[in-house]
């Protein structure tokens, strides 16, 4: 009942469109608002739109058998619009051995890191390719160890984390009231307490490929320049002083992949960048 | 709701899953685990990535200094080879050896030289502009990335010209 009434509504309202003063505009869209949201949906049969995903597969139980990439077609029009909507339809509808990390589904757990197309980011927060024309690439993190299909084993970029001693060391606890930070200095942390340690800037880096048994990568180093620029901090020169050897900061040579991934949008090689310079000036 | 999940249930009563289980200490379980690591492969990296102007430039970069750095200590230690072997090889033969190339060879051994030290010239300045603390952005890295690519493509071909 409520489905043909605001059909014939519609009608009405496209037959006087061009006619229409600003008030019946305003009252149609009052009129419309609650009506056509509780409407059933037009019985238009979806239109098939036949997507193809090929998606890096490697199953630890047949550890002889070479990585590769497995080819899905998904129905866009009974999928969400996100990539992490097409593997949990793959996972759900077509093959239930496909192994990923998800969680939240709205950015903000990161772990859904992976490469698609080329470049790491949140399968949540990326959207499908609608071209049928050509294929979604979708591999795990680069120059990892694959646990199995899109899961990489994080243990040493955790580790490096941990390296860094990422929280507060002050010997001056003030007693009975919490540490103070003025406005200024609370903004400097900003675009770097957001990050969520998705690895993707630190697996976009060549450096981090090639010496990621020494070089700490980007998180880690702006995560540790987090507490360096931190004023309620005040172990900053111990832990400027770890930085000071060829591999764990200086590997940074600069290339920007970090932050041209980053899917918070935030910037690790500008972090990176003040460190060297902090080191440098002994600021 | 009881009655229901019995219902569901009685009939495999008879039938008894086996389920076996495994005791592991913590020292087996590393053991399984290092197995497991030890059969890891390493998922694709270059191959994959996006082409991006970040890379390209930085690998460009060092591409350009290790060659050019190689050609300086193969004509350093030529130099010093051909001295002590007493072979005639110093300025004055390397200079009449260029002049009586053809010309394709020349400007060819000319742009091999030039656009190499044009790029790493024009990006060392780049990098040194980041040391300072500037252009840290993406935009930034951008504009000086097409700044640099622009200079070099003019110096070089200054360099190989004239």
């Amino acid at each position: 009942m409520f489905a043909s009434r605001t059909a014939s509504s519609r009608l009405l309202a496209s037959s006087s469109t061009k006619v229409a003063s600003t008030s019946q505009i305003a009252q149609r869209a009052f009129s419309v608002s609650a009506t056509q949201q509780h409407a059933a949906p037009a019985p238009v049969p979806p239109k098939q739109a036949l997507k193809e995903f090929k998606i890096y597969r490697w199953n630890p139980d047949q550890p002889s058998e070479k990585p590769q990439l497995q080819s899905y077609k998904v129905n866009l029009a009974e999928c969400g619009p996100m990539v992490l909507d097409a593997l949990i339809k793959i996972k759900n509808d077509l093959d239930p051995t496909l192994t990923f990390r998800r969680s939240c589904r709205e950015g903000i757990c990161g772990s859904c890191a992976m490469n698609i197309d080329g470049v790491n980011t949140l399968a949540c927060l990326s959207r499908i390719d609608r071209s049928e024309s050509k294929p979604q690439k979708i591999y795990p993190l680069p120059h990892m160890y694959i646990v199995k299909d899109l899961v990489p084993d994080l243990t040493l970029f955790y580790k490096q984390y941990k390296s860094i001693e990422p929280f507060l060391k002050n010997d001056n606890v003030p007693e009975g009231r919490e540490h103070l930070q003025s406005p200024a200095d609370r903004k400097k942390l900003d675009g770097m307490y957001e990050c969520i340690l998705c690895a993707c800037c630190s697996t976009s880096c060549p450096s981090y490929w090639w010496n990621q048994d020494e070089y700490l990568g980007p998180a880690a180093l702006m995560a540790a320049y987090r507490w360096m620029a931190d004023s309620r901090d005040s172990y900053g020169p111990q832990r400027k002083e770890k930085m000071q050897n060829s591999l764990s900061l200086y590997r940074c040579h600069t290339i920007f992949n970090c932050s041209r991934t980053c899917p918070k949008g935030l910037n690790p090689a500008k972090a990176i960048a003040q460190i060297k310079l902090e080191l440098a000036t002994g600021a | 709701m009881p009655i229901s999940l019995f219902a569901r249930t009685a009939p495999r009563v008879g039938a008894i899953r086996s389920i076996a289980t495994v005791k592991s200490t913590s020292e087996s379980e590393i053991e399984i685990l290092n197995a497991q690591r030890s059969n890891r492969p390493v998922s694709p990296h270059l191959t994959i990535y996006q082409p991006q102007l970040t890379m390209l430039l930085s690998g460009l970069h060092r591409i350009t200094g290790v060659a050019m750095a190689g050609g300086f200590y193969a004509l350093t230690v030529a130099f010093a080879a051909t001295s002590i072997l007493s072979i005639p090889f110093d300025g004055a033969t390397l200079v009449s050896a260029f002049a009586g190339l053809p010309i394709y060879a020349k400007i060819g051994a000319k742009a091999a030289a030039a656009f190499p030290f044009a790029f790493h010239f024009a990006n060392g300045i780049r990098h040194l502009i980041w040391d300072f603390g500037k252009e840290l952005t993406i935009k930034g890295v951008y504009r000086t990335g097409y700044t640099v690519l622009t200079i070099s493509a003019i110096a070089g071909t200054y360099l190989t010209f004239f």
